[in-house]
């Protein structure tokens, strides 16, 4: 065979285990963008002071806009059932609402709430013209935000 | 084959196409309920990411041929689709920036789609940067396909980075996600840039194939001191 078919092979197993590496070793799960409520509180005393981001969907009538429009206080709740309040500092993106996802990097505050200093929505897949499927569910919202299709379904509490 | 006119015949078709679609994105297409014109970028994002990564799958096949066959024909197309490829993937992500900022509220976060995106681009981008560095054409086809081939494990990371992990953006979209009067400016813009990838890839592979006959030909020989003749151009 010539150096250029075992470059091919060769080349071929370095890109295949790199990929699997990625997708059935350890680099997959330790890969974390976010957390959702859940873990946050699941971390405890150890989530107050460091730097984290916090990912889910804006809790329905949690919204209380503070002094001044640069100062928004809401809640924030993923699927398994958790609940974070924050509190951020900053002008919200303008697509910032109810139901919506977001991404908040901050830290957790002694207090039991979470420091926000930088707040992104994260929007989901669906794209509609006025009147067509308005009508929000808040179970597919999270999912489709948070990209948690594929995942196995949290325990129902 | 080399005169061809279906290139041109591929990018007047393109073109006809993207004029088609964006004037119906931009101003027949309603705008989305709560993103508003912003979303009209979608005409161009979508179709831009579709296409890029199949410029790149291109790439890919080019580079395992060129290993397999030993033909410079394939380094030429490799070459043409990485080009066309890097340039794609570099639109998309500013494109992606120019959407980001009005709706996500940043111009970029390093969450798992945009980085794998950018490593992508980074390393295509090398492998031009690459073959640039290299004189020997037999050298550059071997060392750029393996390189390619590589690069590649980079391109299926992109498209499951919003399953595989939770990300900033969101999870592809579906025909049923998308409301139907949007379908149709994204569809004919999505040929139009393939058209227009097909156009510019075949002639940039022209233009390949013409730097390597140069490279290959015997030097002339009024001009060149007596040499060796060229002995790369044959593989062993």
């Amino acid at each position: 065979m010539s150096r250029g078919r075992w470059a091919a092979i060769g080349a071929l197993v370095a890109a295949g285990a790199a990929l699997l590496a990625i997708t059935a070793g350890g680099i997959g799960q330790n890969l974390v963008y976010y957390w959702g409520p859940t873990e946050l509180h699941a971390a405890g005393p150890k989530a107050v002071g460091a730097s984290i981001r916090l990912g889910g969907l804006v809790a329905p009538g949690s919204i209380k806009k503070g002094e001044g429009a640069s100062h928004v206080e809401f809640d924030v709740i993923d699927r398994p059932g958790g609940r974070v309040h924050v509190k951020c500092t900053g002008v919200p993106p303008q697509m910032f609402r109810e139901q919506i996802g977001v991404v908040v990097e901050g830290t957790m505050d002694k207090a039991g709430y979470f420091d926000g200093r930088r707040l992104m929505v994260s929007h989901s897949n669906e794209y509609r013209v006025p009147g067509d499927g308005e009508a929000v569910d808040v179970q597919k919202a999270m999912r489709s935000t948070q990209g948690l299709d594929e995942r196995p379904k949290p325990k129902e509490p | 084959m080399a005169t061809s006119k279906t290139p041109y015949a591929c990018i007047g078709l393109a073109v006809t196409l993207l004029v088609w679609g964006s004037v119906w994105g931009l101003f027949y297409a309603p705008a989305e309920t709560y993103m508003g014109d912003v979303q009209r970028i979608m005409y161009a994002h979508v179709p831009t990411a579709w296409n890029a990564m199949l410029a790149l799958s291109f790439a890919f096949l080019c580079a395992l041929m060129s290993l397999w066959r030993s033909e410079m024909a394939w380094d030429n197309r490799l070459e043409a689709a990485l080009e066309v490829g890097v340039v794609l993937s570099a639109l998309l992500c500013m494109q992606g920036a120019i959407w980001a900022k009005p709706t996500w509220g940043v111009w970029w976060d390093w969450d798992p789609r945009l980085t794998t995106t950018a490593v992508m681009v980074f390393a295509f981008g090398a492998i031009l940067a690459l073959r640039q560095f290299v004189e020997d054409p037999v050298k550059r086809a071997t060392w750029s396909a393996v390189a390619t081939v590589i690069a590649f494990a980079d391109v299926p990371i992109v498209y499951f980075s919003v399953r595989w992990w939770n990300s900033l953006h969101q999870l592809q979209s579906s025909p049923e996600t998308v409301s139907k009067a949007f379908h149709w400016p994204l569809r004919i813009n999505a040929f139009g840039i393939l058209f227009l990838m097909i156009g510019l890839i075949s002639l940039r592979t022209r233009v390949a194939a013409l730097r390597r006959e140069e490279e290959l030909a015997p030097p002339l020989p009024e001009t060149a001191p007596r040499r060796a003749p060229i002995a790369e151009g044959a593989r062993s």
